[in-house]
């Protein structure tokens, strides 16, 4: 009974820290999407470098491909920039961009600037495919399998370390398979 | 001393015209505030049942950017955006929980002040009446051992202690 005493409120002490230590571990801002395992949300939508041509969900079936969310006033997209312009070099994955609710001039503009190493950018001028798509911030990185099936989503500026750690060895194994 | 005196009620009559000025600009500024608080109540009155209607259901969502301000009351672009698109699945007829669902299959349950109760919750829901037993559980033990140790005789004073309160008690009267 004496042993009780203390044990106890050491005991749900302990259970409280170790909550709390899981708890700092954690980023808040990284909400987890009740999208990734489902199909990806479809979309048609014109075009970056030529407005009347468009790019589709649809035409992307059969590979395995990322769509990356970015725009010519978020600063954040910068600090990604050169990591996917070294990604795109590598040919390991067609990147896709969506360009979220900017104007085509400006988007232009930025990766005549800064590098362009998208297959193809496509315009979401009001925001509705980041909508869908559940993007509630930018940059955000998407990685659909053949079967048009989000399988990862990286929130914020990719890191060399989430390229080299998550996205691309699910890509690798996506493609396999 | 003569001079002052001759300037003295002059110099009254001059302050009282100035309070009787800034009397009366204060009173004209006051009627075209009076009348701008009118305009704007005029145009707050909700005019629509369903702006009541959205803007109680986004007072329980939760705007993702600005993670602790409700959709109703952020301005982020999102939140924006995601009020136009409430606004216009309201307006094609569907209902609160369409419109709920809508937002947690995009965003997840986080979007929802109110949380469902499914398994992963059942700690968040249940949690606090679960602490209240174990807190009634000990208060209980607690109550039964104090009893269980006054019925077993509690040790009183002393035959000695009694003894010398009761000599007091006298020497008192």
């Amino acid at each position: 009974m004496k042993a009780l005493r203390w044990s106890i409120p050491l005991a749900v002490f302990a259970v409280l820290l170790a909550f709390l230590a899981v708890g700092l571990t954690r980023d808040p801002r990284e909400v987890p999407s009740p999208l990734v395992g489902k199909a990806a949300p479809a979309f048609v939508l014109a075009q970056l470098h030529d407005p009347s041509r468009t790019l589709g969900t649809a035409d992307l079936r059969g590979q395995v491909w990322l769509l990356n969310v970015w725009a010519s006033w978020c600063v954040s997209c910068r600090i990604e920039h050169p990591l996917l312009l070294e990604l795109a070099k590598t040919n390991a994955v067609p990147l896709v961009g969506l360009d979220y609710k900017d104007q085509a001039d400006a988007g232009k503009a930025w990766l005549a600037e800064h590098g362009d190493p998208y297959r193809v950018s496509v315009m979401d001028v009001d925001g509705r495919v980041g909508i869908d798509w559940g993007v509630y911030g930018v940059p955000e990185t998407f990685v659909i399998d053949k079967q048009g099936i989000i399988r990862h989503k990286h929130i914020g500026p990719v890191t060399a370390e989430a390229l080299a750690k998550d996205i691309l060895p699910i890509v690798r194994e996506l493609q396999r398979s | 001393m003569k001079a002052v005196r001759a300037h003295a009620p002059g110099r009254v009559t001059l302050a009282r015209a100035a309070v009787r000025v800034t009397l009366a600009r204060r009173l004209r500024v006051l009627a075209v505030m009076a009348a701008l608080a009118a305009v704007t109540l005029a145009h707050g009155q909700p005019a629509d049942p369903l702006d009541e209607r959205l803007r109680h259901l986004e007072a329980d969502l939760r705007c993702l950017v600005c993670q602790n301000q409700t959709l109703a009351d952020s301005d982020a672009a999102l939140a924006v955006d995601l009020r136009r698109e409430i606004r216009s699945l309201a307006v094609a007829g569907r209902s609160d929980d369409d419109i709920r669902s809508f937002l947690v299959a995009r965003y997840g349950d986080f979007v929802l002040y109110t949380p469902p109760l499914k398994p992963s919750t059942w700690l968040l829901w249940l949690g606090p009446f679960g602490l209240l037993a174990l807190g009634a559980f000990v208060w209980a033990a607690v109550l039964r051992r104090r009893g269980a140790a006054r019925a077993a005789g509690a040790p009183g004073p002393s035959p000695a202690a009694a003894a010398r309160a009761q000599a007091l008690i006298e020497a008192g009267e």
